[in-house]
């Protein structure tokens, strides 16, 4: 892991962790929500930053992990994370199998609208079939604990959340800086040439889209426990299209950018939406998160996290791009 | 089903799967030309059915006109709004990767649902059958057929081939087709290339706003309606390959087909069945039925 990415990472676990103490309920909820979106943004930032692969089902994986609690602890007495977590993600993962190893064989806009149309045949069976309980989801009622100990509390769950984040981050910081992930890098620059060296880049990014089905169902996972409540809309192309939002925002090509975005996108939502600011005004809140989407694309071309390098620029009286961002 | 059950959905298969096309035509035409990833493109549609809603009242007490009065104003509306959005959004995104034009237009999406919302509200709303229209085709002796969804057919029937007249047989039509198989030839070639997007783009989103139009009386006119005909043309434009004309039309009457029968036959599966349709084409043909230009 390179340097900057380390101090990201602590000055984000320091702040984070001082949260409950400071804040709110309210705060440590929303907060808990922004994190779960952060793991999501960041499964899909593995597919789109680092393979180039532009996923546009995303949210069937999450949907999948976020079902999966739901219906297996129905039957349980005492549910835990310790086994349903990893069964969720594995779930997840299989479907993610399922669907790369069709849709890797189309590419570009096809390979786009490939995976919204698997995600899409989820989303139909959850909502029409008996399994998914229909439009109206079904409830979680006996939510997991960790090891026996309950981690039902908001501040609990939040902890639980961070912890999950902060694996996925550096497990995503060690694949990108592995053999692994020059090789998926090497595929998103040129795929031809990567095949010509004699990788089989099929597997490579097969095993990615995996990955990524997998880390997406865990945020399902956090989601579907944080809220007590799971309904076909998880699987929705609206999620999918909004995480997509998110990594773009941030800044792609970038771990930290994923989670960048992520936060900035909840950040406007919850700004946009505020009474206390906008008064009756608020109900109309698209129009402020719209607005704000077309202002980056028009002058954050390289998303939130290109805006050091422009003032750097501005200051540096240069237009060249530091050569580390460009990676 | 007997055979005026299968006459009634056939009609009604054709309809849909038509009213479809005017909205995928101007996206594969966006898309292939420009290479814009118009998410907006269902927005355009809604924007349509509102336009009908709004000026029919309008139109009846100054004018004293019908519908198609009230068509061919709505139509001139759209045009220009689609040459002055093309103008201020969409003229930037030509030089941009895919993924900054569907954050862009993702953006305008929210923006035209929420301005949506704030002038005509959020209430569904109905958009009465002129009555010269309003009658209906006697099939058997319960069955019967209206005529206003015979007359969606007819209105698409005649821009598409009024579209095909214009691709093939103009110099503006060559020159769209020319610049879909290789943009920068064209360019060189001096055509006006600025000029020939903004034409094709306003031309778009005129087809897709009338397709709103014409469609209002029978579907209703409610918040959000862009968005289940948006999801439905990408699936056409893909299965009929990017830019293709010809193939987003017999791409959009299969899934008129499928859609319907399968509400009738499977209504357990049918939401599932178009997009069971698409991944089997694209696992087929990885880059749709037609490519452009091939």
């Amino acid at each position: 892991m390179k340097k900057s990415q380390l101090f990201f990472l602590s000055f984000l676990t320091i702040v984070l962790m001082a949260l409950p103490f400071l804040g709110s309920e309210y705060s440590v909820d929303w907060m808990t929500k922004t994190l779960i979106y952060g793991i999501f943004a960041l499964s899909l930032e593995l597919l789109v930053g680092t393979t180039g692969l532009v996923c546009f089902g995303q949210a069937a994986f999450f949907g999948i992990g976020a079902y999966a609690v739901v219906k297996i602890s129905a039957d349980l007495i005492t549910p835990d994370a310790i086994y349903l977590l990893p069964i969720s993600m594995i779930l997840a993962g299989v479907f993610a199998l399922f669907v790369g190893a069709l849709s890797l064989r189309t590419k570009g806009v096809y390979f786009i609208m490939v995976t919204l149309a698997f995600a899409q045949m989820a989303y139909y069976v959850i909502h029409d079939t008996p399994i998914g309980g229909g439009t109206d989801g079904i409830y979680l009622y006996n939510k997991p604990s960790l090891f026996g100990w309950s981690i039902s509390s908001s501040v609990e769950f939040y902890l639980f959340t961070l912890g999950c984040l902060l694996f996925v981050f550096i497990l995503l910081g060690l694949i990108t800086h592995s053999r692994f992930g020059r090789a998926l890098t090497g595929i998103r620059i040129n795929e031809l040439r990567m095949r010509a060296i004699g990788y089989q880049t099929y597997n490579y990014k097969l095993m990615a889209f995996v990955i990524s089905g997998m880390i997406a169902g865990l945020a399902g996972y956090l989601f579907a426990v944080k809220d007590g409540f799971v309904n076909p809309e998880l699987l929705s192309w609206h999620l999918s299209g909004a995480v997509l939002i998110m990594i773009i925002l941030g800044g792609l090509g970038h771990l930290r950018g994923a989670f960048i975005g992520a936060f900035a996108f909840a950040l406007l939502e919850e700004f946009f939406r505020s009474e206390a600011i906008f008064g009756s005004f608020a109900k109309y809140w698209h129009l402020g998160l719209g607005l704000s989407i077309i202002f980056c694309v028009a002058f954050l071309p390289r998303g939130l996290f290109g805006i050091p390098s422009i003032w750097q620029s501005k200051l540096m009286g240069t237009k060249n791009a530091s050569v580390e961002d460009q990676e | 089903m007997d055979f005026s059950t299968f006459l009634i959905q056939t009609l009604n298969s054709v309809q849909y799967g038509l009213l479809l096309f005017l909205v995928a035509a101007g996206l594969t035409l966006i898309f292939g030309i420009m290479g814009v990833i118009n998410l907006a493109h269902g927005s355009f549609y809604m924007m349509g059915s509102y336009l009908a809603f709004a000026l029919s009242p309008v139109v009846a007490s100054t004018l004293g006109g019908g519908l198609i009065t009230t068509l061919i104003i709505g139509l001139i509306i759209a045009i220009i709004l689609g040459y002055i959005l093309e103008w201020m959004f969409y003229s930037y995104l030509y030089e941009r990767d895919h993924l900054q034009q569907v954050l862009m237009t993702y953006g305008l999406i929210l923006v035209i649902e929420e301005i949506r919302s704030l002038l005509v509200g959020d209430d569904v709303h109905g958009v009465p059958i002129p009555d010269w229209l309003s009658s209906s085709i006697k099939l058997s002796d319960v069955m019967t057929y209206p005529v206003y969804r015979l007359f969606i057919s007819g209105v698409c029937i005649l821009l598409a081939l009024g579209m095909f007249l214009v691709l093939s047989k103009t110099k503006l039509g060559m020159m769209i087709r020319a610049g879909s198989v290789n943009r920068e030839m064209i360019q060189s070639l001096g055509v006006n290339i600025k000029f020939l997007y903004r034409i094709v783009f306003a031309a778009g989103i005129a087809i897709a706003a009338l397709a709103g139009m014409v469609a209002a009386p029978v579907s209703s006119v409610y918040p959000g309606m862009g968005q289940g005909v948006l999801i439905i043309c990408f699936v056409i434009v893909v299965i009929g390959g990017i830019g293709s004309i010809k193939g987003a039309l017999i791409a959009s009457l299969f899934i008129g087909f499928i859609d319907t029968f399968g509400k009738v036959l499977l209504p357990e599966v049918a939401g599932v069945l178009v997009y069971v349709f698409m991944a089997a084409i694209l696992l087929w043909k990885p880059s749709g039925l037609f490519k452009a230009g091939s």
